[in-house]
């Protein structure tokens, strides 16, 4: 029986142990893609993009080419790239506010002209590098520093259902799925279900990533799980909402 | 041909004012003049005034707009109104004669002042689309910047494919260029 | 590679817009990323057409933010990438350039100058010289040349490709609605006609081999941790930028010698100022011009001479003093009298030029 996680080979692992807090979500993504790049054999053409907040740690993450930008600005630098040279394989890696709030137009226009490239976005419902601010994902009733008094959706308006949003937008040939760090394997396999999209030339994929943040939602492990697992899942339903020709991957 | 020859061209939109001063343009290219041509392209293009800017010499020509031009043409009482700041003591102004309600607006200053019956001849003898082709004829008259026939090229080039289909609009365009010509230079044009 | 787009030379007659994507063309860039916004609508109108032809790509973008980034990926791509904007849209354009500035990441972005601030007009101005020089959050590490005539366009335009490879800071056409609008003559030339080797572009991302195993990853970032880790960085590109400075800067000047009055204008204003200082020259005056091409960065030393042997000097230009603040920070220390002719938003003629010259040199009353 193997015990130990065995660590992908497209890590670099001259960054680990990696800089994210304890219990934080993104180092099961960048696990999940790690594998996936490992398993699709694309580690010499994956360009990896990576934004401002937390997902900006992970700039040298891997033994992949990487760019690191901001804004959410890193889905039209990947979608440069990939317009420039079709034949590298790009994944645009940003935070719920990169992607559905200041970059937003960036999402949703390269959804719309179906862009072949991959966004992957992760949602911990808060901004967290910048203290713990209200995200667009931000549950409601939800305490943040700028929702003390918890998110009055009569005044800071509703979460942002992203892959529900992505999917309508796109066509068909576009791939889109809501996953969970809390269950590892079904994430990982939309990761690759997106990035094979991308690899056949189908059309635009996306995959939203819930993940946690007990440093900022401040949460001993339990409650972190709790919080995930229950009213996060409840919130934002996971699943493939869209796949090419509605076949599973 | 001395200093750049300076040429404000005015209308309303559609009547044609930047056709001419292209077509006016390509035919001083092809004769290896200097240009510069510049379109007053503001928010005005659009229900307007249109101010076409030419400058037409043998050196490379300066600032693209001017203080003062050596011809102004106004087609439209608003254009008038438009372009008498452009009208100097050296200015020929050059306006149709059909327009009404101006005779407040028409610049006292100018060296000449010319009103032509551009319209009217269009209308009546000619076509109403070859109103424009009439007015290059009479900016042509007034200046000598190209001859005119490098302008029935430059005509040619510009609607060569219309005239395939029908040749009677090349004797038209022709003709309206030839009147206007004559309408300033008074003498003809054998 | 496909058929060249210009063989040998070639007479013309079009607009500036229509120069830059024959330049862009000629400069054998390979992709356009843009949004509209007048006055350079047109540059990228041009390019749809032609490029197809060349097997070259365009990507109309959501925003300019979006123009910019994916330029900047069409670059880390290894391709001479290029974009178009204007006011507004130049405001936008300095997000993108900023990360381009900070990663030394060649792009090459041309502005058609129009009315400012916000909306303002579509015509021209040049009220955009603070913004391409100094916008974004750092240091004005960027490379920009002022044009005045369409030639110029055309030759500053493959020129911004080659300065933009070579030294690695990003390349900026700094020119105005009149030049993007206007019609006047040109000479179309294929560069290596001419003798000018386009240099030659190098992928950042994407090389040969297996990252890790055959090479070592690419990890480009533009975020430090320490305030000593930026430093280092900021100080290499700002020695490099200032090392290289001598052989970038160019400009132009006339009459400098014991001049009475020496009149200071960029871009499109220096044609009134050359002729308003030719004729008064003509006429016996001592008056004479000086014309950054580079403002980036800035012919200081050039600039320096002149005015130290001019009993003063005039800035003429179509904002409200954003030349002259090069200017006097260029001649910082000196005690030479500064006038000026400010004129924001609007075209300068040389009758106003000559006009306020004389009455400056005392004859005007």
């Amino acid at each position: 029986m193997e015990v130990l996680p065995k660590i992908p080979k497209s890590w670099n692992l001259e960054s680990k142990p990696h800089k994210f807090c304890p219990g934080c979500g993104h180092g099961l993504v960048l696990k999940a893609l790690g594998q996936v790049i490992d398993e699709l054999g694309i580690q010499d053409r994956v360009v990896f993009g990576c934004d401002i907040g937390c997902s900006l740690l992970a700039w040298d993450f891997f033994n992949v080419d990487s760019v690191q930008t901001h804004h959410g600005r890193t889905t039209p630098v990947m979608v440069g790239i990939k317009r420039a040279n079709p034949e590298l394989i790009v994944v645009a890696y940003m935070g719920d506010g990169g992607g559905y709030a200041i970059g937003s137009q960036h999402l949703v226009n390269a959804a719309t002209r179906d862009d072949k490239i991959t966004v992957l976005l992760v949602n911990n419902t808060i901004y967290a590098m910048t203290g713990g601010q209200m995200a667009p994902t931000t549950m409601p009733g939800q305490k943040t520093e700028t929702t003390p008094y918890g998110r009055d959706v009569g005044v800071a308006g509703y979460p942002m259902m992203g892959p529900e949003m992505v999917s309508a937008i796109t066509q068909e040939g576009a791939y889109v799925a809501r996953g969970s760090v809390a269950r590892f394997r079904k994430l990982k396999q939309y990761i690759k279900n997106a990035l094979q999209n991308q690899m056949d030339e189908r059309g635009f994929s996306f995959v939203e990533a819930l993940s946690t943040c007990p440093t900022n939602w401040r949460t001993n492990a339990e409650k972190t799980w709790a919080f995930l697992e229950e009213q996060m899942t409840d919130q934002y339903p996971p699943g493939e909402f869209k796949t090419p020709q509605g076949k599973e991957g | 041909m001395g200093k750049a020859v300076k040429i404000a061209l005015a209308g309303e939109g559609g009547q044609g004012v930047q056709s001419v001063a292209m077509i006016l343009t390509d035919a001083a290219a092809m004769e290896g003049k200097e240009i510069l041509y510049i379109p007053n392209f503001g928010v005005e293009q659009r229900g307007g005034v249109s101010i076409a800017f030419v400058q037409i010499g043998d050196e490379k020509i300066g600032a693209p707009k001017f203080k003062t031009g050596d011809i102004v043409v106004a087609l439209s009482d608003r254009a008038v109104r438009r372009v008498g700041m452009y009208v100097g003591p050296e200015t020929v102004f050059i306006y149709d004669a059909g327009i009404k309600g101006v005779e407040d607006d028409i610049p006292q200053d100018a060296q000449r002042i010319l009103a032509i019956p551009a319209l009217e001849t269009a209308n009546q003898e000619l076509h109403p689309r070859v109103f424009n082709v009439l007015i290059m004829g009479a900016v042509i008259g007034a200046t000598h910047v190209v001859a005119l026939e490098k302008a029935k090229e430059a005509i040619e080039k510009k609607l060569g494919y219309k005239f395939e289909q029908n040749p009677e609009l090349r004797e038209m365009n022709f003709k309206a260029l030839e009147r206007g010509y004559e309408m300033v230079t008074g003498t003809g044009v054998a | 590679m496909g058929e060249k787009p210009i063989k040998g030379e070639q007479k013309a007659f079009m607009t500036g817009n229509e120069a830059v994507a024959w330049a862009a063309l000629a400069a054998d860039a390979e992709i356009m990323y843009g949004y509209p916004i007048t006055p350079q609508n047109e540059v990228m109108q041009y390019w749809t057409r032609l490029a197809p032809k060349y097997d070259k790509r365009f990507l109309q973008t959501e925003d300019e933010l979006s123009a910019g980034f994916t330029t900047v990926g069409g670059v880390l791509a290894g391709r001479r990438a290029f974009t178009a904007t204007a006011g507004p849209g130049n405001v936008l354009m300095q997000e993108p350039m900023s990360m381009a500035e900070a990663m030394r990441i060649p792009t090459v972005v041309v502005i058609q100058q129009r009315g400012g601030p916000s909306t303002a007009t579509v015509i021209y101005s040049q009220q955009e010289v603070t913004l391409t020089c100094f916008g974004g959050n750092g240091e004005g590490l960027r490379i920009v040349y002022s044009t005045s005539s369409h030639q110029e366009l055309f030759d500053y335009t493959i020129k911004a490709f080659n300065t933009a490879w070579k030294y690695r800071f990003p390349t900026f056409v700094l020119a105005d609605g009149y030049q993007a609008k206007m019609r006047e003559s040109l000479v179309l030339y294929d560069p290596q006609a001419k003798g000018i080797e386009m240099v030659p572009t190098e992928s950042f991302v994407g090389k040969p081999g297996t990252p890790g195993e055959d090479r070592p990853p690419a990890h480009l970032r533009n975020t430090y941790n320490t305030e000593e880790e930026l430093f280092d960085v900021l100080s290499k590109n700002i020695r490099e930028f200032e090392e290289n400075a001598p052989e970038i800067t160019e400009y132009e000047e006339f009459n400098t010698d014991d001049a009475d009055l020496l009149l200071i204008a960029h871009g499109i204003v220096f044609r009134s100022a050359a002729m308003a200082a030719r004729e008064l020259a003509g006429e016996g005056q001592k008056v004479g011009y000086f014309r950054p091409i580079t403002l980036r960065p800035f012919p200081q030393e050039e600039l320096r001479q002149a005015a130290a042997k001019a009993k003063q000097v005039m800035v003429v230009e179509s904002a409200y003093g954003q030349l002259l603040k090069l200017v006097k920070e260029n001649l910082y220390g000196m005690e030479v009298p500064i006038k000026t002719h400010l004129r924001p938003g609007v075209g300068i003629t040389p009758e106003e030029i000559v006009a306020d010259t004389k009455k400056i040199l005392g004859e005007g009353e």
